[in-house]
């Protein structure tokens, strides 16, 4: 069974509750930087919404992986890509889901290796709870919480859809 | 393929294809060594980065184990260690251990008694990194960085990660490897490698003294005339004269060499216009290669040089990756055999 949720509301959500962060911490000029593949595309989308003139980054964290003494290289690694210097910028690091949070610990020690920025702050789309380490988002668009046989599946970059899949039994 | 398959595929390889030895590119696939180009252009990214290290091998210990003299290989496999957080040992054997008395088996006995988890080999003699791979303790990765003539794959996979940025592609390509191919592993590499990426012809030219037996065999066409070799060129590959390795009289001079068989301007524009210039190095002015060319426009002599400690990158945290897949699986299964 599956169900489609509605993008456009993930969105919203995401959105209001990032430019209050923004505006609580004083930020006016941040720069997105997704995490490769589905952050990217959310990246994106948000960089329309905010209208951000600066390119977005993306950021691929194979390299920092904390599994890769257990399961070797991915093997579909991609070059980074952040078109702009990091030093001193309050940089919006965005993924489609975050669970364990071990993606977004890799991706601030890859981001550190570019140069210190000013602030980051965190923004996913779907918040599915299970964390493994004390990292939380500073917006999402929701938070869910699965049953054992379900998961989400993100489709992009056009058009975006995320689905809730049950694998039937 | 079984488990008992002693070919070097099964060696070099996990049983779910993960890359575990590289000791030569004979049995390697097209989709591997993509993957190992598509992964050295991410490790190109992490070089231009201010910190440009990342933690792969961090707590790992990778030995240098040079029996035979190398600067720029050796100094590029341990940069690549060093970027991948690995701590580095260089031996250069040729002036230690062996030279007391000690068998290979008792040196490398040693090294790994020193928690070693990779060993980089360059050796004179042809099958000594396939040798040392099949006696090493499993869980330990070794990287060929040149045996005797038999093959260098990281030499050949910097080139073809420096063709693939220039030209994109290896499909429709015309490469020439140009002189002393008898002597030379690297063009042994090349060739196989070329084939196995979809190059168009792969034409070695040579004097018939400096090359192999049935060279044919290998996959390329044979051209002597260099004039008539040149022409629709894409990528022109230089290989140094072997002086060191030359028995017997195999050349009348080096005058006569390069007055044959040397990349002037004037046989350079025999080729494509647009046909890029290789080196593995370290080159011989004036020998191989007039000096206006190797600094010129379509050399790309110093770009390999960057590229290698990429591809080395690449290459190692693969093989690495692949015994640590592999030492998981054997525990999970043990445990399993336990319950």
């Amino acid at each position: 069974m599956t169900v489609l949720l509605e993008m456009n509301e993930l969105l919203d959500t995401l959105e209001g509750g990032l430019r209050g962060v923004l505006e609580a911490r004083g930020i006016d000029n941040p720069v997105l930087i997704g995490i490769r593949t589905g952050g990217v595309w959310v990246a994106e989308a948000l960089g329309k919404r905010l209208g951000l003139s600066e390119p977005y980054g993306a950021l691929d964290i194979s390299f920092y992986r904390d599994d890769f003494s257990r399961i070797g290289l991915n093997p579909t690694v991609t070059p980074s890509s952040l078109p702009f210097d990091t030093e001193g910028r309050d940089i919006i690091l965005v993924d489609d889901v975050i669970m364990s949070g071990r993606t977004i610990r890799a991706a601030m020690n890859e981001l550190f290796d570019y140069g210190r920025p000013a602030s980051i702050i965190l923004a996913t789309l779907i918040d599915l709870g299970a964390r493994e380490l004390p990292i939380q988002p500073d917006a999402a668009g929701q938070t869910l919480a699965l049953a054992p046989r379900q998961r989400v599946k993100l489709r992009g970059p056009e058009p975006l859809t995320i689905e809730l899949q049950e694998s039937g039994q | 393929m079984t488990a008992n398959d002693p070919s070097p595929t099964h060696l070099q390889l996990t049983r779910d294809g993960q890359l575990r030895h590289f000791l030569t590119l004979d049995g390697l696939e097209r989709p591997l060594l993509t993957d190992i180009l598509d992964t050295a252009d991410s490790f190109i990214e992490v070089g231009e980065r201010s910190i440009k290290k990342v933690p792969l091998l961090r707590g790992r210990t990778v030995v240098n184990l040079f029996f035979e003299s190398s600067t720029r290989t050796r100094s590029t496999f341990e940069l690549a260690a060093k970027r991948l957080s690995a701590d580095v040992l260089n031996l250069d054997i040729s002036t230690s251990a062996t030279s007391k008395g000690e068998t290979l088996s008792d040196t490398l006995l040693n090294l790994e008694a020193m928690a070693s988890d990779m060993f980089v080999v360059r050796h004179s003699q042809s099958g000594a990194p396939h040798f040392i791979a099949e006696s090493v303790t499993p869980g330990v990765a070794i990287i060929n960085a040149g045996d005797g003539r038999h093959a260098h794959p990281t030499q050949a996979m910097l080139d073809m990660l420096t063709i693939r940025q220039r030209k994109g592609r290896f499909e429709g390509l015309k490469v020439a490897i140009v002189g002393d191919v008898l002597h030379s592993r690297v063009a042994r590499s090349q060739i196989r490698a070329l084939n196995e990426l979809g190059a168009e012809e792969v034409r070695v030219i040579a004097p018939g003294t400096l090359l192999p037996l049935d060279v044919e065999d290998l996959g390329c066409t044979v051209e002597y005339d260099m004039a008539r070799g040149m022409k629709d060129l894409d990528v022109v590959i230089m290989l140094r004269l072997q002086k060191e390795r030359m028995e017997g009289a195999l050349l009348p001079s080096e005058r006569e060499f390069y007055r044959l068989y040397g990349l002037s301007q004037e046989k350079l524009s025999l080729a494509r216009p647009d046909c890029i210039v290789m080196h593995p190095g370290p080159i011989n002015r004036g020998v191989e290669i007039e000096s206006a060319v190797a600094d010129g426009p379509q050399s790309v002599i110093l770009n390999q040089v960057t590229n290698g400690i990429a591809i080395r990158m690449a290459v190692m945290s693969m093989a690495m990756g692949g015994q640590m897949a592999e030492r998981q699986q054997k525990l999970a299964g043990q445990q399993e055999g336990r319950a």
